[in-house]
């Protein structure tokens, strides 16, 4: 009876007390870094598995790498993490990393070449959807026990191929290169698969945070790790909340419950950017905007046609309206700041010639079906192509789908017109030369589910074997011009209308500093922030 | 129906009989209910559009890891053979991972079924208590200016669109006035601060008795469980007036009047108790609404409870996820309705 | 017959005959509807509804499609568009007016499929007894145990979005409340002495469902699907919220909700505007819902 009515007059008072509560504004704890985002996207937090940006960044901070980007210097490229230094043999085909002295896991086990030959190996084997980015290199289940070895305190690696090292060091900086820690993982394993169940929802890392919780859709809360050996971070303490609405997060950015807003949207960061005590710090990202036409379609495959499409988008109007701030005009499918990228931009709004040359192609009456997921400014896009398509008497159907639906007939070649982004997987121009400029067999039961060219039904003219020439190719500066090649062609013929490149907006407090999405190259860290 | 329900007197053992036979019936209703939901929601989801192997490997997959996990997934078997694998399952309290991020069902519903819960009888609470006496003076004082207002303040609650209502209320209260907590259920540094026993913070926080979490809890459920408060008191409040019209025109009100009863005495004591039973069935059908789930408000107010798992999971075709919360939100409807049928033939004097 | 004697005979306190009967209880329901301002109100507002939504093209004073990104986002009041423009700069007023053919459209559409199908199943599980009384009726339980919105979400995910199917999975979502209800109201005229006389004529179960039954249904079902418009009109919206229903460019009013929200700091009366057509056109027909129960069916508890 007691604790009952004690509990009552607490309830009592705590309920006056909230009604009474100023609109003081909160402040974040000193220590302590709460970011707003959109984390619905993550599915698993293994290394070997997680694709999606938001894990990506989960990742990032978790687990450290072979070589890694330093968020204070991104530009400077890739950097030792847990290799020391690396040298490459005569025939360019193997690469040994020295093992840094003295790094140790969150669990305490000290990290070394050994750790490094099971996580790589562990991603082979287990196969899950980015093993790619290593198996391109001829890594098989088969051949690992000759190509992935440890030795006392090195790691060799032997690729099929004299790829250029950059390439594959670049590779090594993707999420998939993250190193667990054998021993915790091992313990964990159930009916052999590599602890691959456990790591889903737990981390077993040496890098600057661990993970304290993942609640799906709702919240990932990360400690730092006191030993790390770049220093302690800072923060102490870093929660990334799901918040969906650009204009919550706003809110909550204004109002001092967070730290970071990721999301807002351009409206947004304008009405931001103008509060007391709230910044903007852009950052290009890979992500691209396009369009591309299957070459199924009888009159979409005409090249006048093709040509069309590519004078028919109002590249200004978007950017400088729905766009504005988020997307800066961009044409080729390089993203600005990778090797070889170009800022060569030829196609503008053009109705007239858009006209002349559907003429040409003796078009007319054409009506398609343009597949689009349901994010605001892809829709938006969409909608300001049919309007200008519907002058040149085109009529274009807009489909707004989930994600998963649009996707799904996208790959299996179903949709005339596909609009939406692609980001590039790791840091080097093969990422997306690889997809967009590269399809060797064009038939529909090669089954390339994941070549765009093949999605859209495009044999690239040739351009597969100039990729394949460009990506052995060890000189930097020769290999730059081979993409630049590459792309000048991809932008006259190919079916693919490449408009925006992403730039991310985040608004933060003015208190926050070094904050890092990773640019275009890599994910979001936390270690270096200070507020 | 309640008529049909009337025991004939007669042998001792009777009533005893017929009662365990209703029980049995009752039960015998429950289970192929579920059963019926269960197969409904299994077959939606079986030819949605939206690939579940897609969902789980993403758009790069190869489509070697693509077949391997179609496999996993028991995919290639028959339909029917599915759901009787899954059936087994569920009838062992196993609701199997989510496809997407791999945790127990039950896990993931333990987690966001308490913030629904909470939200919901918050809600439901601010309805009965302002909804019910509205109903009745309404009804007392009928076509006064205060039953014209009241006829408005509901019949506004009836045609508000909450998910444009909610976007409004947070703008003003939240981010002009600072009034209420923002979006989700704390504040991020009051978060884990509670251990978690019930789901429910607010009493989570009671019982540790951490004043600051509860208060904190209270100005961010404030807002949304007004929302939906107003949107149940608008129910409440409409029927318990037609409820209350009702006796009060009935013989007995007249002859108590007559008698000399005070007006508040006939109100409350004899026409009010009348009603008891039917009101009860209206709150447990608005209590069952709200424990739906109210997917717009969820989404809105970034409120991590059932409504927008269920809806998260549908659009990615997490079907494993999609029919334990179907499963759970039918049970919850089905057993509130049941429930409220129990009472009604408890107390209602016709079937005694 | 002039208007005076017309009135006496809708009047008359013996009627003639069985149409008469009707026309005369319409009539004084009439008489009672229009006594309670608030339903006529109500009325007003959907006639006006239909009168825009037919004159649209007369109405509206740009082309609801017409993009014009240079001048997004103006707010209300702006010379040449009164209500406004929207994030491609197309006249939010216009594509109101266009918008209020596709609430109609919904409206009408579910207002025929649900109710008819409800009545069906109810009455005929409630004439009809026995096993198939069981069997409807644990199906419609089964509909009603589902969460409505994921319902209708779940169904529109697999037939694909669209204004149809946003119209076929609403109706899904409604047909079992109409169902219960006309099955409670069967049983009790099943057992009617007149029932019972016109069975002893030999009338068959068809006739007496379609002819003696449905029509005593009709009065509450009609109080129920004005009521229940709101509803519709909200769920509808829902969908379009979640970019469920209506395909873009489509103006659908809760699409536009939708597309607004991302302003709705800075430039709320994108989100606004139409979230207050959709208000306005929920509340006259819960107006005239309202004043038509008290009007036709003064004891009805809605149950």
């Amino acid at each position: 009876m007691n604790a009952f009515s004690r509990l009552l007059t607490g309830a009592a008072l705590g309920m006056a007390l909230a009604v009474t509560s100023t609109s003081a504004m909160a402040e974040t704890p000193p220590n302590m870094l709460v970011i707003a985002n959109r984390i619905d996207d993550i599915t698993t937090l293994d290394p070997a598995e997680s694709f999606e940006f938001a894990g990506s960044d989960v990742s990032r901070n978790v687990y450290q790498k072979l070589v890694n980007f330093d968020p204070l210097d991104l530009d400077a490229g890739y950097q030792p993490d847990i290799a020391e230094s690396w040298d490459v043999s005569e025939d360019g085909t193997s690469i040994t990393f020295k093992i840094r002295d003295g790094l140790t896991f969150h669990s305490g086990n000290p990290v070394t070449a050994e750790d490094v030959q099971f996580s790589l190996r562990r991603a082979i084997i287990l196969n899950k959807t980015p093993a790619f980015i290593l198996t391109q290199f001829g890594f098989t289940p088969e051949n690992i026990e000759q190509t992935i070895v440890a030795d006392g305190d090195t790691l060799t690696i032997t690729t099929d191929k004299p790829y250029a090292t950059s390439f594959v060091l670049n590779c090594l900086t993707s999420t998939i290169g993250g190193i667990v820690d054998k021993k915790t993982v091992m313990e964990h394993d159930k009916d052999g698969d590599l602890g691959n169940e456990w790591l889903k929802t737990n981390t077993a890392g040496s890098g600057a945070y661990s993970l304290v919780s993942w609640k799906p859709n709702e919240s990932v809360t990360l400690k730092s790790n006191p030993d790390f050996y770049l220093g302690a971070p800072t923060m102490e303490r870093v929660v990334v909340r799901h918040v969906q609405e650009s204009a919550s997060q706003r809110l909550l950015l204004e109002r001092g419950d967070i730290d970071i807003a990721r999301n807002l949207n351009p409206e947004d960061v304008a009405g931001a950017s103008s509060v007391d005590g709230v910044k903007i710090a852009d950052e290009l990202k890979g992500r691209l905007m396009y369009v591309s036409l299957n070459q199924k379609h009888p009159e979409l495959s005409k090249p006048q046609v093709r040509q069309a499409f590519k004078y028919l988008i109002d590249y200004e109007g978007m950017r400088d309206s729905f766009l504005k701030g988020q997307y800066t005009i961009h044409q080729n499918f390089l993203p600005q700041t990778y090797l070889g990228a170009s800022d060569e931009a030829p196609f503008n709004f053009d109705i007239e010639k858009a006209k002349s040359l559907l003429d040409e192609a003796g078009v007319s009456g054409l009506e398609i079906e343009v597949g689009v997921r349901e994010a605001q400014e892809r829709i938006e896009i969409a909608q300001a192509m049919q309007n200008a398509l519907g002058q040149v008497g085109i009529k274009m159907n807009i489909t707004v789908g989930t994600a998963k639906q649009i996707l799904a007939r996208y790959r299996s070649r179903e949709l005339d017109v596909y609009l939406g982004a692609w980001g590039p997987d790791y840091p080097d121009p093969q990422t997306n030369a690889g997809t967009f400029a590269y399809n060797p067999d064009n038939s529909d039961e090669a089954n390339a589910t994941g070549l765009l060219a093949w999605r859209n039904s495009w044999d690239t003219d040739g351009l597969t074997e100039k990729t394949n020439a460009a990506v052995v190719e060890n000189d930097t500066v020769k290999r730059a011009d081979m993409y630049k090649t590459i792309q000048a062609d991809f932008r006259e013929t190919s079916p693919f209308v490449i408009m925006f490149q992403q730039i991310e907006q985040s608004a933060m407090r003015d208190n926050v500093t070094d904050f890092s999405t990773g640019q275009a190259i890599t994910s979001a860290s936390y270690w270096q922030v200070t507020k | 129906m309640a008529l049909a329900e009337r025991p004939t007197g007669g042998r001792r053992s009777a009533p005893l009989i017929h009662w365990i036979k209703s029980i049995l019936k009752t039960l015998g209703t429950i289970a192929i209910t579920m059963l019926g939901l269960l197969f409904v929601t299994f077959i939606i989801g079986r030819v949605m559009p939206i690939d579940p192997v897609l969902a789980i490997v993403g758009e790069r997959a190869s489509q070697s890891t693509y077949d391997a996990v179609y496999q996993q997934l028991g995919l290639d078997k028959p339909l029917l053979v599915q759901f009787f694998y899954y059936l087994w399952d569920v009838l062992h309290g196993d609701f199997g991972n989510s496809l997407l991020n791999a945790r127990p069902v039950s896990e993931d519903i333990a987690r966001v079924f308490p913030a629904t819960l909470e939200l919901a009888t918050l809600g439901v609470l601010i309805g009965i208590f302002l909804g019910v006496p509205l109903g009745v003076i309404a009804a007392v004082k009928r076509g006064s200016w205060i039953d014209q207002i009241a006829r408005v303040v509901a019949l506004v609650g009836y045609s508000m669109p909450i998910f444009w209502l909610g976007l409004m209320g947070l703008l003003v209260f939240y981010g002009v006035l600072g009034w209420v907590g923002g979006p989700g259920r704390l504040d991020i540094f009051y978060e884990d601060v509670v251990p978690t026993r019930t789901g429910l913070i607010l009493l989570d926080s009671a019982i540790v008795q951490d004043w600051d979490v509860f208060r904190n809890a209270l100005t961010h459920i404030i807002l949304p469980a007004a929302l939906l408060g107003y949107y149940s008191l608008a129910y409440i409040s409409r029927m318990t007036r037609s409820f209350m019209l009702e006796q009060l025109s009935a013989e007995y009100v007249i002859t108590a009047r007559v008698k000399g009863l005070s007006e508040r005495q006939v109100i409350w004591r004899h026409a009010f108790k009348n009603i008891r039973v039917q009101l009860i069935t209206v709150i447990a059908l608005s209590y069952a609404n709200l424990l739906e789930g109210s997917v717009l408000t969820e989404i809105i107010f970034s409120w991590p409870g059932i409504g927008s798992y269920i809806t998260t999971a549908l659009l990615s075709a997490d079907m494993n996820a999609v029919l334990g919360g179907t499963v759970v939100v039918g049970l919850i409807f089905i057993c509130l309705n049941i429930f409220s049928d129990l009472l009604y033939r408890f107390f209602d004097p016709r079937s005694k | 017959m002039s208007d005076l004697t017309l009135r006496q005979w809708l009047l008359a306190d013996a009627p003639t005959s069985r149409r008469h009967a009707r026309l005369s209880s319409l009539y004084k329901g009439w008489l009672t509807l229009r006594t309670n301002s608030m339903a006529m109100v109500g009325l007003t507002i959907l006639v006006l509804l239909v009168f825009t939504a037919v004159f649209a093209p007369v109405l509206a004073p740009h082309d609801p499609f017409s993009q014009d990104l240079a001048s997004r986002l103006q707010p209300i009041g702006t010379v040449g568009h009164l209500l406004g423009t929207d994030s491609l700069g197309r006249d939010i007023l216009s594509r109101l007016i266009y918008g209020a053919r596709i609430t109609l459209y919904i409206v009408a559409l579910v207002a025929l499929i649900a109710p008819v199908a409800g009545l069906l199943v109810g009455t005929v599980a409630g004439y009809a007894g026995g096993w198939a009384d069981v069997v409807l009726m644990r199906i419609t339980d089964i509909f009603l145990a589902f969460p409505r919105l994921v319902l209708a979400l779940a169904f529109v995910a697999a037939l694909g979005a669209g204004i149809e199917n946003a119209v076929l999975a609403i109706s899904l979502t409604a047909w079992p409340p109409y169902a219960r209800m006309s099955r409670a109201e069967t049983l009790t005229i099943r057992s009617t002495d007149y029932i019972n006389a016109i069975r002893l004529q030999g009338a068959g179960p068809l006739r007496i469902i379609t002819r003696h039954i449905w029509p005593l249904c009709i009065s509450s079902l009609i109080v129920r699907v004005t009521l229940d418009m709101a509803g519709i009109i909200l769920a509808a919206a829902g969908l379009g919220f979640l970019g469920l229903g209506a395909q873009p460019p489509s103006p659908e009013w809760g699409a536009m909700i939708s597309e607004g929200r991302r302003f709705i700091l800075d430039h709320w009366w994108v989100a606004t505007v139409p979230g207050l057509a959709i208000f306005t056109v929920s509340l006259a027909f819960n107006l005239l819902g309202d004043g038509l129960r008290d009007a036709l069916d003064p004891k009805d508890d809605g149950q």
